[in-house]
Formats: C-alpha cells, structure tokens, sequence
C-alpha cells in the first residue's frame, strides 16, 4: 500500500517545499547522502523506507547496490562487511528485526564502523504488535550506537544527514541509529523542505575511511582480543561517547548554517524558563505535549517540555542544567526495563542524584505502549498527576477492565 | 484547525484518499498532517485514515476523535461502529452509498450528511468500485473547504494517463452530485 506523492517544487517562501510521507522523504534524504551499499530485510512499519530506496537504486537515481537478503542478522552483517571496506552503507529495520540484528549491531560499534541505520520504533513481541513504542530502540542503549530520536519527520531526515556526518568523523567512528516513531512518522505525510544535492554536498563529503580492509594493505578487523586489551577497547568506546556529547552542538551549528535549520542536537527545551511543571520526553509524542503546553500556558499554567533527542550519547550535564530549576518534573517512557525503574526515568533521575539543586519531584510515567494511541488528555492528565506524592512508573490510559481476568 | 476522519477497511484506498486530501490542502499552502491507523493487518479489516490541517505545522500526533468532516468509503462499516462519533456540532457527514441502502442515524440540527453513490460513479469511469476520487468531489462540494480545482490538481498529480482523466470525471461527477442535492 505505498503511498507515491511525487515531489514537486510548490510554494514556499523560495524554499522547495514537498508533501512527503516520512519513509519517502527520509528514502530521499539518503539517496541525497549517496550511500555505495544499501542492505535490508523489510518489517512493518519501516517497510516503505526500504522499498523506496530499492526503487531509487533500481530507477538508476542512485549509483549502489541493493542487496537483498534473507534476514535482518544478514542485512547488518552485509553492512558490516561493505562499510569495513570503506563504503558509505545504509539499512533500516523495526522490533524483532533490530533484534534480530542485536550481536551484530554490538560488533558494528565494537569495531567502529560508521554504518547509520533507521529504526522505524515499534513494540516488542509478545503479545506481537506492529505499533509504535520505543521498547526495540531502549533495549539497543547499551550497544555502543549513537541514538537519535525525531520527533518530526523533517527532524527525521536532518537527523539522517547529522548521522553520517557524526558517525564518519575520524575522531568518532561510531554507528548512529535515527529513530523515527512508526507508522506516526514513516506513514505520516507531511510538509517538509527537501535540501538540494548541493547542499547535501556542502555538509556531507564523500567517506572516507581512516582504516578500512583493503587486499594491498592488509588488515584484520575485529579479531579476539584477550584480556589484556579488552577493557581498554571498551573504555576507547566509552570515552568516544563522552566526546560526542561535545562534537553534536558544532554540528548541528554547522547544519543550521547549510540548511538554515537549528537544532540542539542532544536535548531542546520549550517553555522552559519559569515552567514549575516539565515534562521529559523523545520522539513524536513531543510535538501533543507542544500543543498541550501552549493550551496550558494560555490558561496562565507554567507548562513546559524538555525533548531529548541524543539518547546515546546520554546528554546529563545537559539534562541537568535544563531542569535544576523545575520544582517538578515528569518522565515519559514509552519502553519498560521489566522489574525495574522506567529506562529513561531512571537515567534522568541519576542524573540529578547528590546534586544540592534539583526538582522537588522526578515523577515516571509510562505512556502509548504498543500504539495506545496518546492524546491531549493523556499529558493533562500526566501534568495533573504531577501535583501530587512522585509517582513510580504509573501507566496511563491503561484500561483496568482489562486487568481482571486470572486462572484459578 | 479542521480535523477529517475516514473510515475504510483496508485495500479499499483510504490511505490514497488521505494523501489526495493532503495534497489539495497541500496545494492550497495549507499545512496538512495525514496519517493512516491500521487494526488487524489484512485485507477488508476496518480502518482509519485522518487528515488534520492548519495554517502552521501540525504538532498534535493523536487520532482524530472530534472531527469536522467524516467520509465514510464502506457504508456496511456503520452496522458495527459509530462512525458518527465524535462529530463536531456543524460537523458534515459523507457517505459512499445509495440513499436506499443505508439507514442514515438521526443527526444534529446543524449536522449534514450526503449520502453519494460514489462505487457507482467510479464504475462508470474507472471501471471498479473505488470511490473515493468521487467522495472527494463530494467533499469539496459539501464542506467548500477545496475548490474542485484544488482536488483535480492533487490527482493529476497522483495519477497519470487514462487513470487521471477517470478520476477527475469521477471527482467532477461527485461534486456535481452534492451540489444538485444543496441546490434542491
């Protein structure tokens, strides 16, 4: 069921501006970042993504290779595999897909390998479910890959051109995963602005690796490496991340620069100044909450919204200095860590742990699991909630009638 | 803000119909955001499609439960769900039917409903029973929200040879249909 709105340039103040389906534009953003190789196994709802850049590559619009394969394990390791040679690479999947491609993901970032993927985020099986939550991206946190989340579908494409940017810095060396809300932002349509090739061109230079496998100069990549050297590989990593953190603001300056759009890059307040009440969040859900705080502030009521766009690396000190001043505060899970806090919750609270000022309350909230649909009076409500003793993990428009039935 | 709501079952082009409606919003330097929200994944299970659109970027991701504008593509949806809920107190109904097969549900005063043959129109040019170039006519008509030319753009653009001259008949035809009905 493919939507095909072909772009046309239409009105604009001298910007060419499409209405484009999130998977179309995001399919032409990095046709635009002329990936060599390009690899994926299609899953709803990042399906559409892959299918548009199959036709791309087939239509001759991009010079690369479409390599079909049996499964989403063999998609990353295709992208591996074409990356360590010193091609730019492309894939994207969803839930148990990502999952499917879990030790390998862990195996891109270990050999630091630039490979920039989009998770079209969707629940997690069982019960099975093709909606929208972040349960499949939060449970990838620990593999090593920078994390975006969009909270719109042209964040979505900025992100990608961000990514590869980022990823293929000589001093970075990272896989980057762009997360884009499914169905809500891969089957959205939307009025975005569609950057020309030469703008692409100006921002992204062609890759090149610092190391890659090369039959004159022989390499090995990713061999076993005992415990001698091991831990320091990993601390490598880590401090990599830490450095991130620094290097995602002149970036995304840079991109204002070419693109004339800014962003953070790592987290953006709204309505901060003032607010007594915030809401954390990430991803599409962000702009409802807008909406709400808008409603809000009109009624005289000091609302606002911290987005967190970096999950990975995770922006503390940012995070910190954003909220030290709100007397309350509420974060939004659309994932859970079973038997545990909220994953976000959890990493913003410890941000905030022995500091003298912080929030008088760091409430959790779990919302729009496995597409519950989140609307106006889900963050009333959550906004509502916040009056009160801080609440742990409490899940909204959850349905109690539902909650009855046992086995005797 | 105006927000519309289809009702379809899956395969029947709701999803093409939303993106049409897009377009001409679209076209029309509005700011539309349309999005589909699927039940079971198969052919023929009841769906939506919605449309919301305003003078700046739409940032409410939520579906639509009040909407301005209903346009229901398989009348036998209404024997199972309200397809009436919600709509706004001068809100417009359209119907894909004939006026003999369906039992239209007692509306507010300033509530309209259209119930317009739109398979039929659509078997006339097109040739299946896909009416929904031909709602959208009706739409149009109904609701003065796009001009018919608006509409007969988004189509050209979505659709070429034969296909297009079809549907622009069968928009053209539905909006007639709507209008000979306010006329009356």
């Amino acid at each position: 069921m493919a939507i095909r709105i072909e772009p046309s340039p239409a009105i604009g103040r001298g910007r060419v501006k499409e209405l484009l389906e999130g998977s179309r534009a995001v399919a032409e953003i990095i046709k635009l970042c002329k990936p060599g190789v390009i690899s994926a196994y299609p899953i709803t709802p990042q399906t559409h993504i892959v299918e548009e850049l199959a036709q791309i590559v087939a239509d001759g619009s991009l010079s690369a290779q479409f390599v079909n394969v049996e499964s989403e394990h063999s998609a990353a390791s295709l992208v591996l595999g074409a990356v360590a040679t010193g091609v730019r690479v492309y894939t994207a999947t969803s839930s148990q897909g990502l999952f499917y491609m879990a030790e390998v993901l862990y195996n891109i970032a270990g050999m630091r390998l630039p490979v920039i993927m989009t998770d079209a985020a969707r629940a997690i099986s069982a019960p099975i479910n093709i909606w929208n939550d972040h349960q499949d991206a939060l449970s990838l946190r620990d593999s090593g890959w920078i994390q975006f989340h969009a909270e719109d579908i042209q964040e979505a494409m900025d992100l990608h051109l961000i990514a590869y940017r980022l990823g293929e810095d000589k001093s970075v060396m990272l896989p980057v995963m762009v997360c884009m809300d499914g169905f809500i932002l891969t089957h959205g349509l939307e009025t975005v602005d569609m950057p020309t090739q030469e703008q692409v061109d100006k921002f992204l230079p062609p890759y090149k690796a610092p190391y890659k496998l090369d039959v004159e100069n022989p390499l090995t990549l990713g061999p076993l490496v005992d415990p001698e050297y091991y831990m320091e590989a990993r601390y490598a990593l880590n401090q990599t991340h830490k450095e991130v953190l620094t290097l995602i603001p002149k970036l995304t300056a840079e991109f204002a620069q070419v693109f004339g759009r800014t962003y953070n890059g790592l987290v953006e307040g709204y309505q901060l100044k003032d607010a007594e009440k915030v809401i954390v969040a990430m991803g599409s859900v962000c702009g409802t909450i807008k909406e709400v705080v808008d409603e809000l502030r009109a009624k005289g009521k000091k609302v606002g919204l911290l987005k967190v766009t970096a999950l990975r690396p995770f922006p503390a000190n940012q995070i910190y200095e954003a909220l030290k001043n709100a007397p309350k505060v509420a974060v939004i899970d659309r994932a859970l860590s079973l038997g545990s806090y909220a994953p976000l919750y959890a990493e913003i609270k410890a941000a905030f742990f022995g500091k003298a000022r912080k929030p008088k309350g760091i409430n959790s909230f779990v919302v729009g699991l496995g597409g519950r649909d989140i609307t106006k009076d889900s963050i009333k409500e959550i906004f509502r909630l916040m009056n009160g003793k801080e609440k742990q993990a409490e899940f909204i428009d959850l349905k109690p009638e539902l909650l009855k039935e046992s086995y005797e | 803000m105006k927000e519309i709501r289809i009702h379809a079952r899956a395969g029947q082009g709701a999803i093409t119909t939303a993106s049409l409606l897009g377009y001409a919003y679209f076209l029309k330097g509005a700011c539309p955001y349309a999005f589909p929200s699927f039940g079971a994944a198969r052919m023929g299970a009841p769906m939506n499609a919605f449309v919301r659109v305003d003078s700046k970027p739409v940032r409410l991701r939520s579906q639509i439960y009040e909407p301005d504008y209903v346009i229901i593509v398989d009348h036998t949806l209404m024997r199972g769900y309200n397809c009436f809920s919600g709509l706004k107190e001068d809100g417009v109904a359209i119907i894909n039917s004939r006026e003999e097969a369906v039992e239209v549900p007692k509306v507010k005063a300033k509530q309209k409903v259209f119930v317009v043959p739109a398979n039929e129109i659509a078997l006339k040019y097109i040739g299946k029973p896909l009416g929904n170039t031909a709602l959208l006519g009706a739409f149009c008509a109904a609701t003065g929200e796009l001009t018919l030319d608006n509409l007969i753009e988004a189509i050209k653009h979505r659709f070429s040879a034969k296909l297009q001259e079809a549907n622009v008949k069968a928009a053209q035809e539905g909006f007639d249909f709507v209008k000979s009905k306010i006329k009356r």
